[in-house]
């Protein structure tokens, strides 16, 4: 494995016990890049989002066989999971903030891994609101309660908890679909800022949303990977015919 | 299939290409009689046709641009609508060649010929097949026939070369000639630029088919 693709998987398999929901997928993700992972319902993007940070540990009956490897670690053998998803940030589809002040959403991640100092913590809050381009709406309410901020708002927080622990890579699981078309733009944005210093895998079931985003894209049908590529081609010049089925709407 | 109306759509872009095609088509072979007739009634026809001609190639960009607006095509569906936009400037082109031929004709139409017309009207058709395979591997998707087009390039550049030479020895012999003369350099510029806009038109069919883009005219001159 290469420096350029911190993230890679080698015939991974997964089972929800007898259903084969991913088949050996074998991909390497390129760094400071976003990956957009897209395909139909029940297609197995998220599932395979979530081995990536061993989301799946938590459900019963889940089998893995395959590799995944983080900065040339097996996740699922050489990692605490601690510390893996601490370098592996996770987005969900509804923003999820904790009940708590806007300050302590961002400050509960860095206080977990020993951060005491208030203004180191003070200058993390900062930055990592900063990062996520809601600095400017919330400055003046930082000891009010996040569960008060607008829903594109709370997005963008839970993107600035991910950012303030200093993650490598940040997973997306459709971040924008409970959101109206502004904030999604908005987010949309932000993933473009964020590559610089981040690796992004996103799943998407908007394909436009995956067109304009990302520099690369995964279609997923049937737990495989149809198609791996650059996303320019990918979808203007699909490879497969079930890719060119699936992006022109002629699927089924 | 799940995208009935767009399909539709399609369906009728596709119609309303064929149709302007045609219309181009008749131009160029309307032209082509009226200069070896001179026949003036012809050539104003032609030269009237444009117009339509014209307001068709506006609805059809019209048409494609709503639909990249609305249904965010992608794959062969944007190949095929970015192919229309960019070939029906080409068949306008070729319209407006075909009109500036017969305005010329209008023009010539009381004068009695300065040679007789044998070569030009040999690189007339040889255009004029162009355009008309260039059209129908269009319609058809047919990339051998849209290779084809682009081999018939050398030969209506060849002719070029060889009428103007013609030409220009005519005016040296005769400078009275020098008027028509000059009429006749810019009927085969036409026609030499006509042959272009055909294999244009064929380049797009092949990227319409295959996805990649290349220019497969002569690169020597």
């Amino acid at each position: 494995m290469t420096n350029d693709y911190r993230i890679s998987t080698k015939n991974l398999n997964l089972f929800y016990g007898d259903l084969q929901a991913l088949k050996n997928v074998s991909i390497d993700v390129p760094n400071n890049q976003v990956t957009a992972l897209i395909g139909p319902s029940g297609c197995g993007k998220s599932t395979f989002l979530k081995t990536l940070n061993r989301m799946n540990d938590l459900i019963p009956n889940v089998t893995i066989t395959g590799e995944v490897f983080f900065s040339g670690l097996n996740v699922y053998k050489e990692y605490d999971i601690v510390e893996l998803r601490k370098n592996i940030g996770m987005v969900f589809q509804k923003p999820n903030p904790f009940p708590m002040t806007i300050y302590d959403n961002i400050a509960y991640g860095p206080k977990i891994h020993g951060i005491k100092s208030k203004s180191k913590l003070d200058d993390i809050v900062e930055k990592s609101l900063r990062d996520s381009a809601l600095w400017e709406e919330v400055k003046d309410r930082l000891k009010q309660n996040a569960l008060g901020l607008s829903g594109g708002q709370q997005q963008r927080l839970c993107i600035a908890r991910v950012l303030a622990v200093e993650p490598e890579v940040v997973l997306m699981d459709e971040p924008t679909s409970a959101l109206d078309p502004i904030s999604t733009l908005k987010i949309e944005d932000l993933i473009e800022d964020l590559k610089k210093s981040y690796t992004i895998i996103i799943v998407t079931h908007n394909m436009q949303q995956a067109a304009r985003i990302s520099d690369i894209t995964a279609f997923f049908l049937n737990g495989e990977i149809v198609e791996f590529g650059n996303t320019n081609q990918l979808f203007s010049t699909p490879r497969d015919k079930r890719t060119e089925d699936y992006i022109t709407g002629r699927f089924g | 299939m799940v995208r009935h109306s767009f399909d539709r759509e399609l369906e009728q872009l596709q119609s309303l290409m064929v149709k302007m095609a045609g219309l181009v088509e008749e131009s160029i072979e309307n032209s082509i009689l009226a200069l070896k007739k001179q026949n003036v009634e012809l050539a104003r026809q032609v030269y009237e046709n444009d117009d339509n001609i014209d307001e068709l190639e506006s609805r059809i960009e019209k048409v494609c641009i709503n639909l990249i607006a609305r249904q965010q095509p992608l794959a062969k569906d944007l190949r095929a609508i970015s192919t229309a936009l960019k070939i029906i400037t080409d068949m306008e082109r070729i319209a407006d060649q075909a009109a500036d031929i017969a305005e010329l004709t209008i023009r010539m139409a009381e004068m009695k010929y300065i040679k007789p017309l044998i070569d030009i009207p040999i690189m007339a058709d040889l255009a004029k097949k162009m355009v008309t395979k260039a059209i129908d591997s269009y319609i058809n998707q047919d990339i051998t026939l849209a290779r084809e087009v682009c081999d018939g390039d050398d030969e209506v550049d060849d002719l070029f070369s060889k009428i103007v030479l013609e030409l220009i020895n005519i005016m040296k012999n005769n400078p009275e000639t020098v008027e028509q003369a000059t009429d006749f350099m810019f009927v085969v510029k036409y026609l030499e630029r006509i042959g272009d806009h055909a294999t244009n038109i064929a380049e797009w069919v092949v990227f319409n088919v295959t996805g990649s883009h290349d220019h497969m005219a002569r690169k020597t001159d």
